[in-house]
C-alpha cells in the first residue's frame, strides 16, 4: 500500500475516534430532550463538574476549602488520602444522582408545561450555577485528571502497520492514540448498555413512552417526575464519562464546558430526538473534520476544524432539518 | 391483583363505583363545566353524550385527574378523592383511551400494550438492570396477559409493527388494549368510534360489549354517533353548555325534551 492510501486510512480512523468524543456530549444531550423535551445547555458544565467532582474526590480535597479557610481562618486543603479511581467514579456517580434529584426537586418541578424556551433559559442559569458552584467547591485552577487511562501513542500499531507500506517508502506506521482507543471502547459499551436498557426492561419503556406521549404515559401509570429524574441521572454518569476522557486528554479546565458547543452540529446531523443519530452524527463529523483538514486543509490556510462543523450543520438545517434520523417534522394546518 | 383491584374488592355489581358530585370547572373565565353531578355503577356501560363543546372530555379528564376542579367531589370506591397525581389515578384501576390517539408511535403494539402493565409491574430498577429472577419472571407473567389482550382484539399480525405505521382504526384498536391490559376497574373511552367506518364501529362495540361481559369493567364512554351510543350503553348522562341536561337509560333519554331541544339546536333564553 502506497503511504498516502495509510495515512488517509490514519486520518479516518482518528476522526471516528474524535468522532466518538463528540457523540458522548451529544447523547447526554439527546436523552434528556427526548424525555423532557429540554434542550439542556448546561450538558457541557454537567460534564466539567462531575471530571472536577471525580478529580476532587480522588485526590482527598476538601470540598469548599478556600470557603471555609476565608471564613474560620484556618489552612485545611486536603483529606490527606488518595481514592483508587474505580472508588473516586462511584462516589463521583452517587453526586450526579443527588444533582439529578436536586435539579428535579429545585427546578424543573417547578416549570412543568412551561414553554421549551423558559426551560431553556433555566438550563442556562443552571449552568452558570454549576460552574460558579463547582469553582467554590473544587476550586478554579487547571486540574489534571488520572484515573489509569492509557496515554499516548499506541507504538506497537505503529511497528505493526509500518509493514503495510511499499518498501523502501517513506511511512513511519500509523498514529493512534491510546486514550482515543479507550474512550471509543467505553463510549461504545455506554450505547450497547443503554439501548439493552431502554429496550429490554420496565424503566426503559416507561423512559420510551414518556418520550413519546407524555400524557398517555400518566395514564397508564408512569410517573414523570421519576422517569425525569432517572433521564438526569443518566445524562449526568454520561456526561461524567465524556468528562473523564476529554479531561483526561486536555485536563480539567473551564474550556471543557465548551465542548457542549461541539456537540451542537452533531445534533443537527443526527436529529435532536435519536440515539443512533446522536452516534453517527458525531462520526461523520469527526471524519467530516478531519478529512477535510487533510485533504483541502492546507489549500485553504488550515485549522478548517474551528469551524467545519458548523457549515456543516448549516447546510443540513437548510436541506434536512430534522437532521438524519430526527422525527420528521410535519405540521398539520 | 394490583392496588385498584383490591381498593374496588368490595363494590358489588350494580353498586356504586364513583360519584361525581356538584362538580365545577372553569379555565380562566371559560365554564368548562357547572355543578355536574352523577354516579356509575360497577359492570355497567355508562355513556357522558351531548353536542360539541359540551364539556364532555372535560368530565373525562377530571375523572381521571388531569383536570382538579374548583368545586365539587369525586368519590371512588366510596372514598372522597383529594389530592391526587394524574399517575396514580392509574394504580387505583382507572384506565383510558384518549379522543386524539395518544399512543407511543415510535414502539411496537406489544411494547405500547405492555406499558399499559405499568401498573402490575413492582421489580424496581435495580434488579431489572441486572436483569435476573424477580424481574425476568414478572416480564414473562406480563408478557402472557398482553398476549391474551392482543390474541382478544384481534391484532397478532401486527404484534411487532410500530404503531405509527398503523392505519387509524387499528391504533384505536391497540390504543383500547393498552388500556385492557391495566386490568383496570374503571375504563374510560373518549370517543373511541370516532372517524370510523360502518364495519370497524361494529367491530369497536363488539369489542367493548365484549370486555364488560367478560372482563367485568366498568366502562365510561363518550360517542357521538347516536345509534351505537344507545345500543350500547346502560345507562346515559347529557351534557350541554358544561350542565347536566338528562340522566337515565337509552329509552328515558331518547323522551327526554330537554335532550331533544339540545341536539335539534333550540335556542338557549
Amino acid at each position: 500500500m502506497s503511504p498516502d492510501v495509510l495515512y488517509t486510512i490514519e486520518v479516518i480512523l482518528n476522526g471516528l475516534m474524535a468522532g466518538v468524543m463528540y457523540s458522548l456530549v451529544a447523547l447526554g444531550f439527546v436523552l434528556i430532550f427526548k424525555a423532557s423535551g429540554i434542550f439542556n445547555y448546561a450538558q457541557g458544565v454537567m460534564a466539567l463538574f462531575a471530571a472536577m467532582t471525580l478529580v476532587g474526590i480522588q485526590n482527598g480535597q476538601v470540598p469548599f476549602s478556600h470557603l471555609i479557610n476565608a471564613i474560620f481562618g484556618t489552612h485545611i486543603h486536603h483529606f490527606g488520602w488518595q481514592l483508587p479511581a474505580i472508588v473516586a467514579i462511584l462516589l463521583t456517580v452517587v453526586v450526579m444522582i443527588i444533582f439529578a434529584i436536586l435539579v428535579e426537586r429545585l427546578v424543573l418541578k417547578h416549570l412543568v408545561n412551561q414553554e421549551p424556551i423558559i426551560l431553556f433559559m433555566a438550563t442556562i442559569g443552571l449552568a452558570y450555577f454549576m460552574e460558579g458552584f463547582g469553582d467554590l467547591m473544587w476550586g478554579s485552577e487547571i486540574k489534571t485528571l488520572d484515573v489509569g487511562l492509557p496515554q499516548g501513542a499506541s507504538l506497537a500499531l505503529e511497528e505493526y502497520t509500518l509493514k503495510w507500506a511499499a518498501e523502501g517508502s517513506e511511512y513511519y506506521g500509523m498514529y493512534l492514540d491510546k486514550l482515543d482507543m479507550v474512550a471509543a471502547l467505553v463510549a461504545l459499551a455506554l450505547v450497547i448498555t443503554l439501548s439493552l436498557f431502554s429496550q429490554y426492561t420496565k424503566t426503559g419503556r416507561a423512559l420510551r413512552a414518556v418520550a413519546d406521549d407524555h400524557q398517555a404515559a400518566l395514564s397508564v401509570g408512569i410517573s414523570l417526575r421519576k422517569i425525569w429524574v432517572i433521564t438526569w441521572c443518566i445524562a449526568g454518569v454520561v456526561a461524567m464519562v465524556a468528562g473523564v476522557m476529554w479531561g483526561s486528554k486536555s485536563g480539567v479546565q473551564f474550556s471543557l464546558s465548551l465542548i457542549a458547543l461541539k456537540a451542537l452540529p452533531v445534533l443537527i446531523l443526527g436529529g435532536f430526538t435519536s440515539i443512533p443519530g446522536a452516534i453517527i452524527g458525531g462520526l461523520i463529523i469527526g471524519v467530516g473534520e478531519k478529512l477535510f483538514e487533510y485533504s483541502i486543509g492546507p489549500l485553504i490556510g488550515g485549522a478548517t476544524e474551528n469551524w467545519f462543523a458548523y457549515v456543516l450543520a448549516l447546510f443540513f438545517l437548510v436541506f434536512r432539518p430534522q437532521g438524519l434520523f430526527g422525527d420528521k417534522i410535519i405540521e398539520r394546518v | 391483583m394490583n392496588y385498584g383491584t383490591k381498593m374496588a374488592s368490595g363494590i358489588e355489581p350494580g353498586a356504586e363505583l364513583l360519584r361525581i358530585e356538584n362538580i365545577s370547572l372553569s379555565f380562566g373565565g371559560v365554564k368548562a363545566l357547572t355543578d355536574v353531578s352523577f354516579d356509575i355503577q360497577r359492570g355497567e356501560v355508562r355513556a357522558i353524550i351531548g353536542p360539541n363543546g359540551a364539556g364532555k372530555s372535560s368530565m373525562l379528564n377530571v375523572i381521571n385527574g388531569f383536570y382538579h376542579p374548583q368545586v365539587g367531589e369525586v368519590w371512588y370506591c366510596g372514598e372522597k378523592r383529594k389530592g391526587i397525581k394524574p399517575h396514580q389515578i392509574a394504580h387505583q384501576g382507572i384506565a383510558r383511551t384518549f379522543q386524539n390517539i395518544a399512543l407511543f408511535k415510535g414502539m411496537s403494539t406489544l411494547d405500547n400494550i405492555m406499558t399499559g402493565r405499568s401498573t402490575h409491574m413492582s421489580a424496581n430498577m435495580l434488579s431489572q438492570a441486572i436483569w435476573r429472577g424477580a424481574a425476568e419472571k414478572e416480564e414473562i407473567k406480563n408478557r402472557r396477559y398482553v398476549e391474551e389482550i392482543i390474541d382478544f382484539l384481534e391484532i397478532q399480525s401486527i404484534r411487532k409493527t410500530p404503531v405509527g405505521r398503523l392505519p387509524y382504526g387499528l391504533q384505536k384498536r391497540v390504543e383500547l388494549g393498552r388500556a385492557l391490559a391495566a386490568e383496570p376497574v374503571l375504563l374510560l373511552l373518549d370517543e373511541p368510534m370516532a372517524g370510523m367506518n360502518v364495519e370497524e364501529k361494529e367491530d369497536m362495540s363488539r369489542f367493548i360489549l365484549d370486555v364488560q361481559s367478560e372482563f367485568g369493567t366498568t366502562i365510561a364512554i363518550i360517542e357521538h354517533d347516536m345509534g351505537v351510543v344507545m345500543d350500547i350503553s346502560d345507562r346515559l348522562v347529557v351534557l350541554d353548555y358544561g350542565k347536566k341536561i338528562g340522566d337515565g337509560t337509552p329509552e328515558e333519554i331518547r323522551n327526554n325534551q330537554a335532550v331533544i331541544d339540545a341536539y335539534l339546536g333550540v335556542p338557549h333564553e
